[in-house]
């Protein structure tokens, strides 16, 4: 008698699997490597998904001039949109000031989102070695990295972010 | 117009027993027939046949009030802001298509469907690729749920009350039908490796918007919308197809949505590290505070409808909770001194707004309005003083405070915090 209930139910498990698989209509079309290359602007906090390329503060300096100076003002705190730089220490007082320097805790962040959304006008514009070269700026700016320290896919994960350890986790995945 | 002695007083400062309606329905309806009947002359619009028909049909030009406010970007941007939803102006709970809150970083995309893909990759067997013909052809569910940005009444943070309209403070939230794509069939379709935990999600913005979404949560009841009551979503709620997490934080539910990337950790994007985190007064801030919390808000009477005479009138509102169904809704005319049980309307339907109503009897003088609402799960929404409590000064997410309404002697209606 177990043992019928048990290929029963193996049996009715089975089935319903096929009906699952017979439910989906499959309309989704492979994807090749290199499409994926272009879509894929995921970066991980430990370096995967980074491209290849490298740049300094001193070489990010003229990118941002160019293209970041009009919101974000030249010292990186003086501009009419987000303050990129300074409130260093300010986090846990009764003003805080939330910038990349002071409130971030991940550099790979910075990397990522200039990549996807920066210059606001032109997105897309920078190459990768222009966006390594903003994102050694920001952080010079914020007294985080030398101004000749050259970031690349490597060295950009190992910057350790002032306020990193200033983060619990709401949810933890199931 | 009714029988006062059926005005059962259910709490302190003329709030009545909620079966008032029921028993007023009758005498109201009737009072309104006579004196429709009672009229002499025809009125201009009987008198002459009216305009055609057209292939979309536009509010009644009595009607110009009802759009949407605080539409504003940030400096240098045109397309980098947000816009609300006049929920004083609305009634019932499905908010018009038109009128739902828009959050945008970097505008609305004018995305041709024909070249759009969805992408599901990273951790799994068979990466693929989805045209929004094909997603059609996926068997369809609807979800008719609430949305609303965390940053929703985050003017509640302010030291003194903010004076404006309900909708200015607190208008980031909608509702609508979602029609869409459960999430877990696509998810089978690619085959999902063991070592997945999260869902990288992107879209296909000027500013590639991301956030970093648990597996479980899309696994449970994630949807990829196609559809918005009833029609295919509007550019402004990501057209043609975006992600939807019912409860959750509205900047989660990507919009034109392109990538779905599955990975073993989250990718800690600038929204989901530097802007939504909860920073607390020890300089500690939370990450991932997804679902949104339980909440209500009094829409009438609010600042800018003001009372006439003293009489009869409803107090009415909307509650919702990340969290479920709503179970209970209390008002209060006397700064909460005492609660009176609202009356729900008929649609109670989980992670969706729901419609309060109280009869209150105002007696011309002063009177301190506030409604609490209390989910499924028994969360109480909690005082203004309790969400400020042991959070930063400027932190302004996930505000479900108890908003309270001040009535003067004049009728008019202002924010107070009591």
């Amino acid at each position: 008698m177990f043992m019928s209930r048990w290929i029963m139910a193996v049996s009715i498990g089975l089935a319903y699997a096929r009906l699952c698989d017979a439910q989906s209509p499959m309309l989704g079309e492979p994807v090749s490597e290199a499409e994926l290359a272009d879509i894929d602007y995921v970066v991980l906090p430990d370096g995967r998904g980074l491209p290849s390329g490298s740049g300094t503060a001193a070489e990010g300096k003229d990118v941002y001039e160019q293209h970041c100076l009009a919101c974000h003002g030249a010292s990186g705190a003086d501009g009419i949109n987000d303050r990129l730089v300074g409130g260093h220490g300010t986090i846990d007082t009764a003003r805080p000031e939330k910038t990349v320097g002071s409130y971030w805790p991940y550099a790979t962040t910075l990397f990522d989102y200039i990549r996807r959304a920066m210059p606001y006008q032109t997105p897309g514009s920078l190459s990768a070695d222009e966006v390594y070269g903003l994102t050694a700026y920001v952080l010079f700016l914020n007294d985080i990295v030398d101004e000749n320290e050259r970031l690349n896919a490597d060295t950009l994960p190992a910057v350790k972010m002032p306020n990193r350890e200033n983060f619990v986790w709401g949810y933890e995945p199931k | 117009m009714s029988d006062t002695s059926e005005q059962v007083p259910a709490a302190g400062n003329g709030l009545l027993d909620r079966r008032w309606f029921l028993k007023s329905g009758g005498a109201l309806a009737g009072a309104t027939l006579l004196t429709a009947k009672a009229g002499a002359a025809r009125e201009p619009w009987t008198s002459v046949p009216g305009t055609g028909m057209s292939e979309s049909g536009p509010p009644s030009r009595y009607e110009n009030h009802l759009k949407r406010v605080n539409v504003g970007s940030q400096p240098g941007t045109t397309g980098a802001g947000s816009s609300r939803t006049p929920l004083e102006h609305l009634d019932g709970i499905i908010t018009p298509s038109r009128l739902h809150f828009e959050r945008h970083h970097s505008g609305i995309p004018d995305i041709d469907p024909d070249r759009h893909r969805l992408v599901i990759h990273g951790l799994v067997d068979r990466p693929l690729k989805f045209s929004v013909e094909a997603l059609s052809r996926y068997p369809t569910v609807s979800r008719i749920q609430f949305l609303e940005c965390s940053g929703n009444s985050g003017a509640m943070i302010a030291p003194e009350p903010v004076q404006g309209p309900a909708s200015q403070m607190h208008g980031l939230v909608s509702a609508s039908e979602w029609g869409g794509v459960p999430l877990s069939a696509l998810l089978d379709d690619v085959g999902i490796r063991p070592e997945a935990r999260w869902v990288i999600a992107g879209g296909a913005d000027a500013a590639m918007m991301s956030r970093s979404v648990p597996l479980d949560k899309i696994l449970d009841d994630a949807i990829v919308a196609l559809y918005q009551n009833g029609e295919p979503l509007r550019p402004s709620n990501g057209y043609p197809v975006r992600l939807f997490l019912p409860g959750w934080e509205g900047n989660m539910c990507v919009k034109w949505l392109r990538t779905l990337k599955l990975t073993d950790r989250p990718a800690m994007t600038k929204d989901e590290t530097s802007k939504y985190s909860d920073l607390r007064d020890d300089g500690i801030a939370e990450l991932f505070t997804f679902p949104m919390g339980v909440k209500s808000l009094i829409t009438s009477p609010s600042p800018g409808l003001s009372l006439g005479a003293a009489g009869v009138y409803q107090v009415s509102g909307i509650a919702w909770s990340g969290g479920g169904r709503i179970r209970r809704v209390e008002v209060s005319a006397d700064g909460g001194r005492s609660w009176a049980d609202a009356a729900l309307d008929e649609h109670v339907l989980p992670k969706c707004l729901t419609r309060f109503r109280s009869p209150w009897r105002w007696n011309g003088g002063p009177a301190v309005l506030m409604s609490r609402a209390i989910d499924e799960s028994g969360s109480v929404q909690p005082t203004r003083a309790a969400v400020l409590e042991g959070r930063a000064s400027n932190s302004f997410y996930h505000v479900n405070g108890i908003q309270a309404w001040q009535v003067g002697a004049d009728g008019e209606v202002r924010n107070v915090y009591v």
